[in-house]
């Protein structure tokens, strides 16, 4: 490589746009957000910057740290949930032939092209009350009341499916929210599970076919440890922007699972509380910093072969 | 390996297509004896490491079937097989100790901790690395690697050790004391091996028989002196070894004799005890020629005077190049056990280039 003094015009004039973008367009936000968040409210649009701690310590009062808490818990556990599907899923990719792989990963690709909101609400459709889940379980347990009465088992119908059917109530709760962040985060996952999957050696797995271990002890003894570098990028990547997430759990979530987003959205607008939603943003951010942090020690660990992703 | 072992491996004429046209491996029967020393010679693409993937139950054949040990495996899985492979790569799992790799094996087959612990330091002496069984995989060279791959599929005591071209990412002084090793090993062990490779060397050297494959097929099985003093067709002819080969057609053949045409030589008698008619192939190792500076009066020998065109001199031998009066090529391989020699046969020398009939091959594939 050429140092870059030698070509100082194209390195400035490819460099400074994009510079300029990121100083006008992230930097400058951010910083402002940032100063907010040391601001006080002032009548209806003013904010006083008088870099008081007070909304860091409103945060910490119990019901934003409840919030917090359980958005940690609904993202962490839609993350596992990810990986337990993701996993056989990019597996399945990597085995798959060469001709169906293009295919396959433009299939896990596809959502990501369609409006989140639009995914949402067609979520929405399948679970509501009046909806294809609870349609399709209407019509199983009409067929399956008139199969046991075609033999004259009415009574059992009875006793066991009860009067008439009664809609499960699949949305407006924490599981149709760990649902949404599911479906809208799985490629996030799939990728970076596949880009590992697919640079592994497969002697590596007949190794250890040879040596006698089935399949569910390769995937555990040799699998799963030589693709951990991009198991913890696709967790990593998955579980920031499914902590980060207001849509989902403002549109699936009943009135106690919102998450932390859905709160600072709610300080932005409804509420105009810019400082303190400035605050827990900040908050949140750390966070993440943390879940990087931790995610650079492990690599580090690793003999810095934690690049997975 | 004697006539009467019993068979470890039965190849039941089977096929492989990929993806349903491509022919892999096309109608192969084999028998590999128990004990033996078995390799699988040929170049790339013949399908001789398909072959061994099968007996392995990587792949799954097309048509016929593999038996080991009299039983025929074609549904059983490869982790259900008693044999054991190493890979060419080595497969050397990189996350775990040399003693947890050896012992993988073990642990998957239930051997309890303490026999294993005395199994692997056993198998690690065997392939000459005691005391390594601590470090990882990275800190071994690519022949302790291998060594490792070794241990660890010896380990489980297989029927049948499997090698995919074993010594192919060593280097040629490393690859010359393994290639002993290996023998050594195996007749310690005293397991079957049956090896994968495409260099004639090793296969030579190292196996008590070889199948030489092409296009899928066994061209031919023979022990290795069989293979390259009495090949049976052209192919095997021109790929283990030097070999000068000509056409020829049959004149008349009759009891150990035979008759022959052959283009740029003429009418000759060769002894000869197969049956062959029409067009044939002549073969003659150029070690087995001669170059004279006169015509020899030997009656057994059969003489073509011509130029010399080049002469490659590689220290203990030389290759003498001889471009004959009725337009053939022919390559001689002398040794030079003698200093002055080396100087006697130049580049535009007429010699005459001669053998013995009986060192004639006549092949009539």
């Amino acid at each position: 490589m050429d140092p870059w003094h030698k070509f100082r015009r194209i390195f400035y004039s490819v460099g400074i746009p994009p510079t300029i973008w990121l100083i006008a367009f992230f930097l400058v936000p951010l910083g402002l957000i940032w100063i907010f968040s040391f601001g006080e409210k002032v009548g209806v649009v003013g904010i006083d910057i008088t870099w008081t701690l007070d909304n860091y310590v409103r945060s910490f009062n119990p019901d934003i740290l409840t919030i917090f808490a359980k958005s940690l818990w609904l993202a962490a556990v839609a993350t596992f949930i990810c990986l337990v599907i993701g996993l056989p899923v990019a597996l399945g990719i990597v085995y798959a032939p060469n001709k169906w792989k293009g295919l396959l990963l433009l299939g896990i690709m596809l959502p990501f092209w369609t409006n989140l909101l639009i995914r949402t609400y067609a979520l929405i459709a399948v679970l509501r009350t009046r909806g294809y889940v609870n349609f399709t379980l209407e019509w199983l347990d009409g067929a399956a009341r008139w199969f046991l009465e075609l033999f004259g088992m009415g009574g059992i119908a009875l006793a066991i499916l009860g009067e008439r059917f009664q809609a499960l109530e699949l949305l407006y709760n924490d599981n149709a929210v760990i649902l949404g962040l599911v479906y809208v985060h799985l490629p996030f996952m799939v990728l970076p599970l596949y880009a590992a999957l697919e640079r592994l050696d497969r002697s590596y797995l007949e190794a250890s076919l040879d040596l006698g271990a089935g399949h569910l002890r390769t995937l555990w003894n040799v699998v799963v440890p030589l693709a951990l570098p991009g198991i913890i990028s696709g967790l990593i990547i998955t579980f920031i922007p499914a902590l980060g997430s207001f849509l989902t759990p403002d549109l699936l979530g009943g009135p106690d699972s919102a998450m932390i987003a859905t709160i600072i959205e709610r300080q932005f607008k409804s509420a105009n509380d810019w400082p303190f939603g400035s605050a827990l943003s900040f908050l949140l951010m750390y966070i993440t910093f943390g879940a990087l942090a931790i995610r650079a020690l492990m690599a580090r660990r690793r003999g810095g072969d934690g690049m997975g992703g | 390996m004697t006539d009467g072992a019993k068979t470890i491996i039965g190849i039941r004429s089977v096929t492989k297509r990929f993806n349903g046209n491509v022919l892999a491996v096309d109608d192969v029967s084999l028998d590999i004896k128990s004990g033996e020393f078995f390799a699988l010679l040929g170049p790339s693409g013949c399908g001789k490491t398909t072959l061994l993937r099968m007996i392995a139950g990587f792949e799954v054949p097309s048509d016929g079937s593999v038996e080991i040990d009299g039983q025929v495996v074609d549904d059983v899985p490869p982790n259900k097989r008693p044999v054991n492979m190493v890979f060419q790569s080595y497969a050397v799992f990189p996350h775990m100790t040399v003693a947890d790799n050896v012992a993988y094996g073990l642990k998957m087959d239930g051997v309890s901790s303490s026999e294993a612990k005395g199994r692997v330091e056993e198998a690690l002496g065997l392939v000459q690395l005691p005391g390594y069984g601590e470090r990882m995989p990275d800190q071994l060279s690519g022949g302790q690697r291998q060594r490792v791959a070794l241990a660890r599929a010896l380990v489980k005591r297989p029927k049948v050790l499997l090698l995919d071209e074993p010594l192919s990412a060593l280097d040629a002084k490393l690859r010359e004391a393994m290639q002993l090793e290996l023998r050594n090993l195996q007749a310690k062990v005293g397991i079957t091996f049956v090896m994968v490779t495409h260099d004639q060397d090793e296969a030579l050297s190292m196996a008590d028989r070889v199948a030489v494959m092409e296009s899928g097929r066994v061209r031919q099985l023979a022990a290795p002196r069989d293979l390259y003093e009495f090949p049976n067709c052209r192919f095997v002819a021109d790929f283990i070894g030097k070999m000068n080969l000509f056409e020829g057609v049959v004149k008349s053949s009759a009891g150990s004799e035979i008759s022959v045409g052959i283009d740029g030589i003429g009418d000759v008698r060769l002894p000869f005890d197969g049956s062959a008619q029409g067009k044939i192939g002549i073969a003659i190792r150029p070690e087995k020629a001669m170059v004279t500076a006169d015509k020899p009066s030997d009656e057994d020998c059969l003489s073509l005077e011509g130029q010399v065109t080049q002469v490659a001199y590689y220290g203990n031998e030389s290759h003498v190049f001889v471009k004959t009066a009725s337009g053939l090529d022919f390559s001689v391989t002398t040794q030079n056990n003698e200093r002055s020699v080396v100087a006697a046969t130049n580049p535009g020398d007429r010699r005459w280039v001669s053998w013995r009939r009986k060192d004639t091959l006549v092949l009539a594939e």
